[in-house]
């Protein structure tokens, strides 16, 4: 560990405060708590508020995977695991189930989560209601009041305009039943991932200053229609790299005449996969 | 609950701004199926007076009260926000002047309508599409004009179409702020005979501000002048109109221009 740095970079009054916002967090699902967000040494949108709680709730014993778009060899992913095992000076894996703590933006690892694991959000845009209701005061109340007619009339809109609920990310979920959340930019297909999750997740906005959570077994419901319910995106073909049919697929053009190669975003599922097919 | 109990009870409202501007000691009665029309030059207090009451400003002194679909009283302003906001989106219609105001821009018109049938809870598109569709017939709008937005539409249109989203789910109370301003005399003839027959059917009551003494003979049963805040005339709107009393009031309406 280098020196000059506290414990995983902040220091520990901020990680307290932090830590309060967390618990607060934990005891109202769904519910944004405020607070005080910490210049990070890295450009807002790049996940500084995921961050900001994996430095609060990582210790010394902590196994840390990171992953962006599924994946754990992007830009994002290895320079926040660098980050944390040059200030934190803990353990760093690429395996779902090794980790304790991962830290996501993007994705829901393929394989299932376990309890004592903790997955980290990175979130940029918090508020579910921003694009209906632009005042930050009506949609407190919103909130306060469970008033979230207008989350239907966005679905409302997609099947007016698409004809099917087109809204394929960021996908508003309903929280034990109470408060409407924004599950950050995961695609749909990982909504019900979220739904009585075994895991801690744990929701950061830093440019925002929010921190959400959804405590294990919660439950998570997506929002539909009576005649127009909720589904998943579905492929034609499986992972041409390990053959999965049932896990999120990215589409990769390979060359300059448009040839597509549908593969796992999920590199770590991937590769388990193939070694355990070979 | 019988014919005689007024569903709305207004006493002594008064709302000044800074000692100021605003209504002053303003009351009056409103019962089921009657219009009840406030007229006044700009500044008199109409806009504030209207605000007051539907919820929207919290007066300086007096009560509103509102007779519920339960036969109780309740006082506006005393009652509980979420109770409130049920009442904005049940029992209650609030057409403003600026279809701006009162309509969402940026989805298409089925959904504005739809939009208080989903506050209250319908969650089937279908059935919600399907009332959209009828309301939008109801208030003369092609159907076909279900899914654009109402940036496209004309300014009558974009005025019916706020009425369509206010009457879907049956409101009892519709305030209207000056719901012809802005419109040329074609559209307005075809919008007041709208909404004569929609208060008729619906059998609603209604608190209309306007600075049109045409609209105001055509639309309220009852009139309510204003000046400086005070209401000093009230009466049948044919009594006031043909025999004002008070020097303002004969002002007012010799002052309108003969067509």
């Amino acid at each position: 560990m280098p020196e000059g740095y506290n414990f995983a970079y902040l220091d520990e009054q901020t990680k307290r405060m932090i830590r309060r916002a967390l618990l607060k967090a934990v005891a109202i699902p769904g519910y944004q708590v405020p607070f005080a967000s910490r210049e990070m040494p890295l450009p807002y949108g790049w996940g500084t508020g995921g961050i900001q709680v994996t430095a609060s709730v990582i210790g010394p014993g902590d196994i840390l995977k990171v992953i962006d778009q599924g994946s754990d060899d992007t830009t994002n992913a290895v320079s926040i695991r660098r980050f944390f095992s040059k200030t934190a000076g803990v353990a760093t894996t690429e395996r779902t189930i090794d980790a304790t703590i991962i830290q996501t933006r993007h994705r829901i690892p393929e394989h299932p989560l376990h309890e004592g694991q903790i997955l980290v959000y990175q979130v940029p845009i918090p508020e579910p209601l921003r694009w209906m209701e632009p005042r930050e005061t009506e949609t407190r109340k919103m909130h306060a009041l469970a008033d979230y007619g207008v989350m239907h009339v966005k679905l409302y809109e997609d099947i007016a305009r698409f004809g099917c609920i087109a809204t394929s990310y960021n996908y508003p979920v309903l929280v034990h039943h109470r408060y409407v959340m924004a599950p950050s930019p995961i695609p749909k297909f990982d909504n019900p991932k979220m739904d009585r999750m075994p895991a801690l997740q744990l929701f950061g906005a830093g440019r925002e200053k929010r921190i959400y959570a959804v405590p294990p077994y919660t439950s998570v419901k997506s929002l539909d229609f009576e005649d127009y319910p909720f589904e998943i995106q579905r492929w034609d073909q499986p992972c041409a790299l390990c053959g999965a049919a049932d896990t999120y697929l990215d589409e990769v053009i390979t060359d300059d005449v448009g040839t597509r190669l549908y593969v796992c975003s999920d590199s770590d599922a991937c590769q388990e996969r193939q070694k355990g097919a070979a | 609950m019988t014919y005689s109990d007024p569903i709305l009870t207004v006493q002594a409202i008064s709302k000044r701004f800074m000692g100021r501007g605003g209504c002053v000691d303003v009351g009056f009665d409103l019962w089921p199926g009657e219009v009840l029309g406030i007229v006044g030059e700009s500044g008199s207090g109409k806009t504030t007076l209207l605000n007051c009451l539907s919820g929207r400003t919290t007066p300086d002194e007096g009560v509103v009260l509102y007779r519920g679909r339960d036969g109780e009283m309740a006082d506006l302003h005393a009652m509980s926000e979420p109770r409130r906001r049920l009442l904005m989106r049940t029992d209650w219609g609030i057409v403003h002047q600026n279809p701006r105001d009162g309509l969402r821009f940026g989805v298409s018109a089925g959904a504005n309508i739809g939009e208080r049938l989903m506050a209250v809870g319908a969650r089937h598109y279908g059935a919600i599409r399907g009332t959209a569709a009828d309301w939008l017939g109801r208030v003369e709008i092609d159907g076909l004009r279900i899914d654009d937005r109402p940036s496209t539409f004309s300014g009558g249109m974009q005025q019916r179409l706020q009425i369509a989203r206010n009457l879907v789910n049956g409101p009892r109370l519709v305030f209207m702020d000056e719901p012809t301003g802005g419109l040329d005399v074609s559209v307005q003839a075809r919008l007041l005979d709208l909404l004569r027959r929609l208060v008729r059917e619906m059998h609603l009551a209604c608190v209309i501000v306007t600075h049109d003494l045409g609209v105001a003979r055509l639309l309220a049963h009852r009139l309510m002048v204003m000046k400086e805040g005070r209401v000093i005339e009230s009466g049948l709107t044919d009594q006031v109109l043909d025999d004002p009393h008070h020097p303002y009031t004969q002002l007012l309406v010799s002052s309108v221009l003969p067509a």
